[in-house]
């Protein structure tokens, strides 16, 4: 059967510029599959690319987008009108203003429902309480007479969580939907989305830059640099076997109580995500990476590194385990 | 919401009290009313007579709480000139003023909103050009030509319209075209400055991942916030139509509220010229006041602060 996401080779340009460089990933029905990176790394724009979404500017390739075994890479504006809301949801970074000042919670939750399914108001009135009841918002009823403003973050960010599923969307992408709240509150809305998955089965897409997230919820992890994936493994054996330099700086710059010692300096990446000039070609990673060599700068080749575990680097297989015996 | 309200209130009465106070002084900063009124070739025994009939020779603060008292009942004494009741004059001459803003504000809606609709949508396009290019001409032009130039074109070679006077709605099509003119620049880059904010915000990002239409994006969400500082400046654009009816009025020769004070203030009239400051004065308070309103329902923010 074929995955519920498929993207294969997707490239968005914005004028002269490469933000993703042929990434592919695939997300399974009932599965989470995460994206990670650093901060212009690609990861949103890779998101807004699969739902359509792209500012203007923005241009997008790919050698295959299939959504629910649908190419949909030709899909115009109004077909994917269609789409997005209905069968695909998103839910974005920023809950203190992704909601629109000059509604209510119920007045923006309804509509999506009746804009696909053509649901009698009151209906969709039930349905909206229902799912801010399952987000864990108590008083449903108050809270959809209520306007953004009258939330707070963690509110708000369950009432876009809840809207993103009036439809029983068989995908959920969700943009960094914790990094703008604070820790109880990510916390809480993880579990929620752990939970919603359990129950629901819908795949979800999850980008952040956060490790702890990804460790607490995804199946699968897919690490991105500079437009690319670099590494794309099973959540357990990528934080087991990073086999990525850039995956291995990445985990050291994360603090593990009890691993890590008090007095220890964390690690950290030297350098930025350099911007990707036309032609460029070889390893991205190269100029920040302690194991650089001559042949970084020729085309790379993906190896497998085990089941379901790929990496985009010239260090040959089990490098890492000789240097450290 | 109340407390928005009375607050709102309040500030429009105190205003609307300084404009009173105001009006009332700088008629009598502008000289002796007694000897302006007499007129050149009269005698200090005119003079005198008329300062005793008008109650000009009382304390300036009886005479002063003497007219806010009457001011605030609608009793702006007689005219000099017309020989009828200030009052009688202004609203015999205000429904023609109020009716001309309007159809000229209507108008400019009508032009301003959905040009400036499209000129943000098409951003930095050939269409977006042209339509600044439009509201720049609009910006440069004095009204009182272009008053001239349809009066000419419109009146004299086509024939299709009245060129000047007060009487049916066919009256109204030339000064009303004029004075939208005058508003359509403000009201359009507003329109588009507003548009393409709310178009790049957050929300309107999540209207489209929820697959709305295109429609409902543009107008339902993107509009509705955009049109907050529209009615501010609609409103505004009122009260100068009202205010600047005095040109225009003059122009055409409509017999309104600006006509009238165009020869009040010529023959010395000077109940009539405080009469009419205080009521435009006023008309634009209460018009600011129901822009807050306004302003109050389309953003639910502004009802708590």
């Amino acid at each position: 059967m074929s995955a519920l996401l498929d993207v294969r080779d997707l490239r968005v340009t914005f004028g002269g510029t490469a933000a993703v460089r042929g990434i592919s990933l695939t997300v399974e029905k009932g599965e989470t599959h995460c994206l990670v990176g650093e901060s212009g790394c690609g990861k949103s724009v890779t998101s807004l690319a699969v739902m359509g979404l792209l500012a203007r500017g923005g241009r997008r390739e790919a050698g295959l987008l299939s959504f629910a075994g649908t190419d949909i890479r030709n899909y115009g504006e109004r077909e994917m009108s269609r789409l997005r809301g209905d069968r695909m949801a998103m839910i974005f970074q920023e809950p203190m203003t992704s909601l629109n000042p000059a509604y209510t919670v119920g007045s923006q939750m309804t509509e999506v429902l009746r804009r696909h399914r053509g649901t009698p108001r009151a209906q969709a009135v039930d349905r909206a309480a229902e799912l801010l009841g399952r987000v864990g918002i108590t008083a449903p009823g108050l809270r959809l007479g209520q306007y953004p403003h009258q939330l707070s973050g963690g509110l708000r960010q369950r009432v876009m969580i809840a809207m993103a599923l009036m439809c029983d969307p068989e995908l959920l992408i969700a943009d960094e939907p914790t990094t703008a709240l604070d820790v109880t509150v990510q916390a809480q809305i993880l579990r929620l989305l752990a939970g919603i998955q359990k129950e629901l089965g819908l795949g979800i897409l999850l980008i952040t830059h956060d490790l702890g997230v990804v460790a607490r919820i995804a199946d699968r992890v897919s690490v991105m640099y500079a437009g690319e994936v670099v590494e794309s493994a099973p959540t357990a054996q990528l934080f087991a076997d990073p086999q990525h330099p850039y995956t291995r700086g990445l985990l050291t710059c994360v603090p593990v109580p009890g691993k890590v010692r008090r007095d220890e300096p964390l690690g950290s990446i030297p350098g930025m995500v350099p911007r990707i000039p036309p032609g460029y070609s070889g390893c991205a990673f190269r100029d920040r990476c302690p194991h650089t060599h001559a042949e970084c700068q020729g085309d790379i080749p993906r190896r497998a590194a085990g089941p379901g575990h790929e990496v985009l680097c010239t260090l040959p297989a089990g490098w890492f385990a000789r240097q450290a015996a | 919401m109340v407390k928005f309200l009375l607050r709102r209130l309040t500030v429009a009465i105190l205003v609307a009290l300084t404009v009173l106070t105001l009006s009332f002084l700088l008629t009598r900063l502008s000289g002796d009313l007694a000897i302006s009124i007499a007129g050149p070739s009269a005698t200090a025994q005119d003079v005198e007579i008329i300062r005793q009939a008008y109650g000009l020779n009382r304390p300036v603060y009886v005479q002063y709480l003497d007219w806010l008292f009457r001011a605030v009942q609608g009793d702006f004494g007689d005219s000099y000139f017309f020989r009828d009741r200030v009052s009688n004059l202004i609203g015999s001459r205000l429904p023609i003023t109020l009716t001309l803003g309007l159809i000229g504000l209507g108008l400019a809606l009508i032009v301003a909103l959905p040009l400036g609709i499209i000129a943000a949508v098409r951003e930095n396009t050939w269409i977006d050009r042209s339509v600044m290019m439009v509201a720049l001409i609009g910006q440069a032009m004095p009204s009182f030509w272009l008053g001239l130039l349809l009066m000419v074109w419109l009146g004299l070679n086509l024939g299709l319209l009245p060129i000047s006077g007060t009487g049916g709605p066919e009256y109204y099509v030339m000064p009303g075209i004029v004075l939208a003119f005058s508003a359509i620049p403000s009201l359009m880059r507003l329109t588009r400055s507003g548009m393409i904010e709310a178009l790049s915000s957050d929300y309107i990002r999540t209207a489209r991942a929820k697959g709305l239409s295109r429609l409902s994006i543009l107008v339902k969400h993107g509009f509705r916030n955009a049109a907050i500082p529209v009615v501010s400046i609609a409103a505004v654009q009122l009260g100068f139509m009202l205010g600047g009816s005095i040109v225009i009025e003059t122009v055409f020769a409509m017999h309104g509220v600006g006509y009238l004070a165009w020869e009040s203030i010529s023959k010395n009239d000077y109940p009539v010229v405080q009469a009419v400051v205080l009521v435009l004065a006023l008309i634009y308070i209460a018009l600011t006041l129901l822009s807050d309103l306004l302003n109050a329902v389309l953003d639910p923010r502004l009802r708590t602060a």
